[in-house]
C-alpha cells in the first residue's frame, strides 16, 4: 500500500498533538521529540532509498482517484528534500535541548517545532497546488509561533513585518490559484501540466505563472522581495534561526522549481531565461553586498541566505539538466552548511554573549574546535574545494557558460569571491585577533553544543569528497523533474 | 474578567438555564452536520460561546474550580481524533482518510446514518472549542 508516504506528514502531526497535551512536562517533551526526530530521520532515509529503487510513489488520499481527489507524490526530488529536512531538524532540535531556556520551552516550543515539520514535509509531498497552499499556511502559522517565541521587543517588532508580508503573499497565492483554476479547471499538478501543454503557455497563463513566481519569491527571499528576511531572522534564538535559515526559504525555492519544471516550462525563453535569471542575478549580488556591509555574525549569515538562494534559482533559470542538477546539489549543500553556520553562531554567542563582530575576538585560542569546524563550514560556503560548496557552484556556473549566459555566470563568480571575503571577515574578527571575552567566559565548555553540529560539518566534507556519486544522484533527480511526463504518468496512470 | 461590584444574581440565575439551551443546540448542530448545515466547526463555536456565557456570569476563579483542566489540551486531543480517523482507514489497507458509512437501526432514534467522518468532526469540534476558549481566556487574563 502507498500509505507509507503519508508518514512524514502524520508522524510529526501526531507527536505535535501529543506534546500539546503534555506541554508542562519538560523531560517527557525532550525525550519524545528527540526520539521522534531520530525515527523520522531513519524513516526518510528508508523512503529515499525506496523511491530511488522503485520509482515514484503516489497516494490518493481518501481513495478519491486523481485528478479529482488530492494526491501525494513522492518522487526523487521530494524525498531528497524530506531527507535534508529531517537531517537539519534533528540537528537543530538537539542544539535546542542545550540552548532553549525552560521559560521558552514551556510556551509550546516543541509542538510548534513539529507542526512546522508537518507543513514543510506536506509542501514537499503534495501533488495538488491548492494543497500546497494549505501546507504553506501550516508551516507559516507554526513559523509565526516560533519566530516570536520568547517575545522580546525586537522579535515582536520584526515578526509583525514577517507576518504581514507572508499574509500578503498568501493572499496573492490564493488569487493566483483561483485564476489558474478558472483557466484550466483543475488543481492537480500533473493534470495542470497536461492541460497547459494543450492550451499553450501564452498571455494569461504566463501572467499566472509570474504571479506564482512572485508568491514563491516572497517566501524564498528573492530580489526584490527579500527585505523581510535579514531582520526577522536576527531575532529568534540560534536553534530557531538555524532551522529557519536552513529550511524555510528552501520550501519557497522547492515550490518554484516544482512549478517551473512541471507546469510552466513551455515558454522557457521568457520565464526562465529572462525573468528568473535576472531575479537570480540581482538576488545573488544584492544579498552578498548586504552581507559585506554588515558587522554582525548573525546578520552576515542572514544576508548570505539571500545571495545563495540566488544560485539555486539561477540553476533553474539556465534550465538545462546540468544546471538544475547543480541547483539541487546546491540546495542540499546550502541547507546543511547554513544550518551549521547558524548553530556555530549560537555556540559562539554562548561564549562571548554578543554577536557583534567588533566585540568578539580570539575564540581560536580558547575554543579551537569551534573555530576550526566553523572554518570548514565557512570555506565550504564560499566554494573552496574539496568541500561541497565548490561542487555545487561549479556545475551551475559551467552550465551558464555552456548556454552563453556569460553575465550571470560572471556575477556568480564575483559573488563567490565576496562570500569568501565576508566569511573571512567573520573568521578574522571573531576567531583571530586579541581575546575580547573574559577569562571566565573562556572557560565555558561548549563541547555539548558542538556535538549536534559536527555531523553537519562531516556531511559537507562527505558531499565534497564523494561528489561524484552524489552529483550523479542529483543529475538523476534533475532528469526526472525535467521530464514532466514521468510525473504525469505516475499520477494519472494512463 | 474584572469583578463588578454590582449584584449580578439576575444574570447568574438566567445564565444557568440559557447555557443548557445553548449547549443542547450546539450538540444538535454538531450531529446535524455532514449532510445538512452544521458540523464540528459551528458546533464547537457554539459550545465555546456557551462556556463564555458562564465565564461572563461567574468569575474566572470560580470557573477554574468548575473546569479544572487547560483548554489547550482539548486542541491536542481533537487533533489526535482527526488524524486517528485517517489512520484507522490505513489499518484496513485503504488510503489515508478514506471514509466509510452505513445505515443502522437504533431504538428511539430510528434509521441513522453513521459515518467515520463523525469522529473526524468530533476532532474538529474539540479543536475549535479548545482554540476559541484559550484565545478568549488569554486575552481576558491580560489585565491581571
Amino acid at each position: 500500500m502507498n500509505n507509507i508516504i503519508i508518514l512524514p506528514i502524520i508522524i510529526p502531526f501526531i507527536i505535535g498533538a501529543i506534546l500539546l497535551i503534555f506541554a508542562k512536562h519538560h523531560k517527557l517533551q525532550r525525550v519524545i521529540s528527540g526520539l521522534t526526530s531520530i525515527a523520522l530521520l531513519l524513516f526518510t532515509i528508508y523512503l529515499t532509498v525506496l523511491v530511488y529503487m522503485d520509482g515514484i510513489i503516489v497516494l490518493e488520499a481518501g481513495n478519491w482517484s486523481a485528478p479529482f481527489g488530492i494526491v501525494l507524490v513522492a518522487d526523487m526530488f521530494a524525498t531528497l528534500m524530506l531527507l535534508l529536512t529531517a537531517i537539519i531538524a534533528t540537528a537543530c532540535l538537539f542544539f535546542a535541548f542545550k540552548t532553549i531556556t525552560p521559560k521558552r520551552e514551556r510556551f509550546y516550543f516543541y509542538p510548534f517545532y513539529f507542526f512546522l515539520l508537518v507543513g514543510v514535509n506536506g509542501a514537499f509531498l503534495t501533488g495538488d497546488i491548492f494543497n500546497l497552499f494549505v501546507f504553506f499556511e501550516v508551516l507559516l502559522l507554526a513559523s509565526y509561533g516560533l519566530i516570536v517565541h520568547g517575545g522580546t521587543k525586537y522579535q515582536l517588532r520584526e515578526s509583525f513585518k514577517y507576518v504581514i508580508i507572508n499574509v500578503f503573499s498568501s493572499a496573492l497565492f490564493v488569487v493566483a490559484i483561483a485564476w489558474l483554476y478558472s483557466v484550466t479547471g483543475t488543481l492537480n499538478m500533473a493534470h495542470l501540466s497536461e492541460r497547459i501543454a494543450e492550451l499553450e503557455q501564452t498571455g494569461v497563463i504566463n501572467t499566472i505563472a509570474m504571479m506564482l513566481f512572485i508568491v514563491f519569491a516572497t517566501k524564498g527571499a528573492l530580489f526584490p522581495l527579500y527585505f523581510w528576511l535579514p531582520k526577522s531572522y536576527f531575532g529568534p534564538p540560534a536553534a530557531i534561526a538555524a532551522l529557519f535559515g536552513g529550511l524555510l526559504t528552501k520550501v519557497g525555492i522547492y515550490a518554484t522549481i516544482r512549478v517551473f519544471t512541471l507546469i510552466f516550462y513551455h515558454d522557457a525563453g521568457f520565464t526562465h531565461k529572462i525573468i528568473i535569471t535576472v531575479a537570480a542575478g540581482f538576488t545573488m549580488l544584492l544579498g552578498v553586498l548586504g552581507a559585506v556591509s554588515q558587522f554582525d555574525f548573525k546578520r552576515i549569515l542572514s544576508y548570505h541566505i539571500i545571495s545563495q538562494v540566488g544560485y539555486m534559482v539561477m540553476g533553474l533559470g539556465i534550465f538545462t539538466p546540468l544546471a538544475v542538477a547543480g541547483a539541487i546539489y546546491y540546495i542540499a549543500h546550502h541547507m546543511i552548511v547554513k544550518t551549521a553556520l547558524f548553530l556555530f553562531e549560537g555556540a559562539a554567542k554562548r561564549v562571548t554573549g554578543v554577536s557583534d563582530l567588533k566585540q568578539m575576538g580570539g575564540l581560536l585560542k580558547t575554543h579551537p574546535w569551534l573555530a576550526w569546524l566553523f572554518f570548514i563550514s565557512a570555506i565550504s560556503l564560499a566554494g573552496i574545494p574539496p568541500f561541497s560548496g565548490f561542487f555545487s557552484k561549479f556545475p551551475i556556473i559551467l552550465a551558464g557558460f555552456q548556454e552563453g549566459q556569460y553575465v550571470i555566470a560572471g556575477v556568480a563568480l564575483l559573488v563567490g569571491l565576496l562570500t569568501l571575503f565576508s566569511m573571512m571577515k567573520i573568521f578574522g574578527y571573531a576567531f583571530w585577533g586579541k581575546q575580547k571575552h573574559t577569562e571566565e567566559q573562556a572557560k565555558i565548555k561548549i563541547g555539548k553544543l558542538l556535538a549536534p553540529i559536527a555531523p553537519l560539518v562531516a556531511l559537507t566534507i562527505i558531499l565534497g569528497l564523494a561528489a561524484e556519486p552524489m552529483f550523479q544522484y542529483s543529475l538523476e533527480v534533475a532528469e526526472q523533474i525535467m521530464d514532466p511526463q514521468i510525473y504525469i504518468d505516475s499520477v494519472l496512470k494512463e | 474578567m474584572r469583578k463588578s461590584p454590582a449584584n449580578n444574581m439576575m444574570l447568574q440565575t438566567a445564565m444557568r438555564y440559557i447555557t443548557i439551551i445553548v449547549f443542547a443546540f450546539s450538540f444538535y448542530l454538531f450531529f446535524a452536520g455532514h449532510n445538512s448545515p452544521g458540523g464540528g466547526f459551528i458546533g464547537g463555536l457554539m459550545t465555546a460561546s456557551a462556556f463564555l456565557i458562564l465565564y461572563l456570569a461567574f468569575d474566572k476563579k470560580i470557573m477554574k474550580k468548575v473546569i479544572p483542566f487547560d483548554f489547550t489540551i482539548l486542541i491536542g486531543i481533537g487533533l489526535l481524533f482527526g488524524v486517528g480517523t485517517g489512520i484507522a482507514s490505513m489499518l484496513f489497507d485503504y488510503p489515508f482518510l478514506t471514509q466509510f458509512f452505513d445505515y443502522f437501526h437504533i431504538p428511539f432514534f430510528g434509521e441513522v446514518e453513521l459515518t467515520t467522518a463523525l469522529s473526524f468532526d468530533l476532532g474538529v469540534y474539540l479543536v475549535v472549542v479548545g482554540a476559541a476558549m484559550s484565545i478568549i481566556l488569554v486575552i481576558a487574563g491580560d489585565d491581571e
